[in-house]
């Protein structure tokens, strides 16, 4: 059974119709990768499968299960979302922030227990932010912070974990930092990531599969081999991409081309 | 906190123009003193309930404030700044100048003034996706600017016997209180449960709508229910008290310098806060004037201003 199945899902933001239509299918275990170009449909897509967006028409089901099922506790459960960014207008500290991700295991009122306390302590050790549990979000920098907000949502102990450019701000050893924290993750739990990324080699490089949308529909999807062809990022992203190997082996290298966007309406 | 609270309400019975020791309070409240004496009346009838309003109104002001602040994810929120108190003032007034009594009609039209306040501010957002912080802001002191007017505008029109209540009462006024008033006042303690029952949703509200959803909140139901809540409390308290300001702002910024930013900590911290600071400001209020006494709210911005700015300043180092 697939982790996440799509079918004809459409959605719309304001006045713009952000999703068209869209099917796919996330297997269980796998890192799956979205990617296309500004306003392809990326986030929209990440937060409908949040719930954050209720999409217009379509089906969206988690292990079968249609999610207006889910409760949105349950849902939390077995979902957490990764926004692109942190709101930090009331600086809390990393501990406090981590915990926050037990709320859907809480009452109402409820305090935390003990085991709420040693997941969260696991989840600070697991991505390294523990040594910095008691500094306040606000006087951290930017690839702590990182570290931080997926200490959360692994804190929620979840099925499927969704990021949103996780790496957008980051420095090449932090980006690396974080991508093999959410494969080892993934790796040890099982559990399955969907990502959005617009880092063509970040995605060829830790994706089991991608899917390459572009106004609102799939262009293309399935490993990174076959969805990385000249042809097909040109025609998407309307600028001249060279793919060859990666000097790491087995997964393709995209390095576009300076001086050379073409120019592609439709 | 509650040792705080508990000294300053003892403070707030035991000090006033009529002069009376500690020993007499406590006497009184053993019942070992004649009750029909001048002391016994004074502190039973006057300075009890003055006390128990002091504590009420500056625990729902400063809750209030904690509440807004977290909705809004901005620091300069209060009631006062949205207009919901200003709403609550025009209804107030209008039932004032036309001779209601205070309980119930009176307190029914703040009631519906702030509603109606909040309703507007709400409106002029509407047809969003969520509750957008800064349209509700500026929504907000828009409808303050809008409610002042207003009130102006009845003062004009009202006489002159009444305009010094209704200006007194606007200052800010704890004296007009007697035990039947106190009664009305318990209409506030439900919504204090409520808001101590939200206090982890809000901590979460604090990281975003998004993160909040994200993490199993519904965050429509928690924020409309924190809103009416809590402009049903302060329109309770702004009829009984009249415009206190700064205790919304103040309270809730100091303790959270100190005690950090966790609700659950918070609204328990800054309801025993405020009604402590309250009735130390309505103390300082009946004894520095040498005759008579001045509306409190003119203490709780001297204080509270300062300190504000002294907080400030020294959070920034």
């Amino acid at each position: 059974m697939s982790a996440v199945s799509l079918q004809g899902l459409c959605c719309r933001y304001g006045e713009k119709q952000v999703l068209k239509g869209l099917s796919l299918e996330v297997n269980k275990g796998e890192f799956f990768v979205v990617i296309g170009p500004n306003g392809s449909g990326k986030t929209s897509l990440l937060k409908t499968l949040a719930r954050l967006i209720t999409p217009e028409s379509g089906q969206i089901r988690f292990f079968g299960r249609s999610l207006d099922e889910y409760s949105r506790k349950e849902l939390a459960r077995l979902v957490a979302y990764v926004p692109q960014q942190m709101v930090l207008d009331f600086p809390f500290t990393v501990a406090e922030t981590v915990l926050m991700g037990r709320s859907p295991y809480l009452g109402l009122v409820g305090l935390e227990q003990q085991k709420d306390y040693e997941i969260a302590e696991q989840a600070m050790e697991f991505t390294d932010v523990i040594h910095f549990a008691d500094r306040r979000l606000d006087q951290l920098s930017g690839g702590e912070l990182q570290r931080v907000i997926i200490a959360r949502a692994i804190c929620q102990e979840p099925e499927i974990i969704l990021l949103d450019e996780p790496t957008a701000s980051l420095d090449p050893a932090h980006q690396i930092k974080i991508m093999d924290l959410m494969e080892r993750f993934r790796k040890e739990k099982g559990i399955t990531v969907i990502m959005v990324s617009h880092d063509l080699n970040m995605a060829a490089m830790y994706g089991n599969r991608l899917v390459l949308m572009k106004n609102g529909i799939e262009v293309k999807t399935g490993t990174p081999e076959t969805v990385f062809t000249y042809d097909l990022l040109e025609k998407t992203y309307g600028c001249l991409m060279l793919v060859d190997e990666s000097p790491l082996g087995q997964v393709p290298r995209v390095v576009p081309v300076p001086g050379r966007f073409v120019n592609c309406r439709k | 906190m509650a040792i705080l609270l508990a000294v300053s309400g003892f403070l707030g019975i035991s000090v006033g123009s009529a002069g009376s020791s500690f020993g007499d309070v406590i006497d009184v409240f053993r019942g070992r003193i004649n009750m029909d004496s001048p002391e016994a009346v004074i502190i039973r009838q006057i300075r009890f309930p003055r006390v128990v309003l002091a504590a009420a109104v500056g625990a729902t002001l400063a809750l209030g404030g904690l509440v807004f602040q977290a909705l809004l994810r901005n620091p300069l929120a209060e009631p006062y700044i949205l207009g919901i108190s200003g709403g609550s003032a025009v209804g107030a007034i209008m039932g004032m100048m036309a001779g209601l009594a205070l309980f119930p009609w009176v307190s029914f039209l703040a009631f519906a003034g702030s509603m109606a306040t909040l309703a507007l501010v709400l409106a002029l957002i509407a047809g969003r996706a969520s509750l957008n912080k800064d349209a509700l802001l500026l929504g907000g002191v828009m409808m303050n600017a809008f409610c002042g007017a207003i009130i102006m505008f009845l003062i004009s029109l009202s006489q002159s016997g009444q305009v010094q209540h209704i200006l007194f009462w606007l200052m800010g006024d704890l004296s007009l209180v007697d035990m039947e008033r106190l009664f009305i006042l318990a209409l506030i303690l439900p919504c204090f449960i409520i808001i101590f029952v939200l206090a982890r949703p809000m901590n979460l509200l604090l990281m975003g709508r998004d993160a909040a959803m994200a993490m199993g909140i519904n965050v429509r139901v928690v924020t409309s229910t924190l809103l009416i809540t809590t402009s049903f409390m302060v329109s309770v308290v702004v009829c009984q008290s009249g415009l206190i300001g700064f205790i919304g702002l103040v309270i809730p910024h100091i303790f959270r310098l100190i005690i950090g930013p966790d609700h659950r900590l918070l609204v328990p911290v800054c309801l025993l806060g405020g009604s402590s600071y309250l009735i130390l400001c309505d103390l300082l209020a009946r004894v520095l004037p040498a005759h008579g006494e001045m509306p409190v709210g003119i203490i709780t911005a001297l204080i509270g201003a300062p300190l504000f700015i002294f907080l400030l300043w020294r959070a920034k180092r």
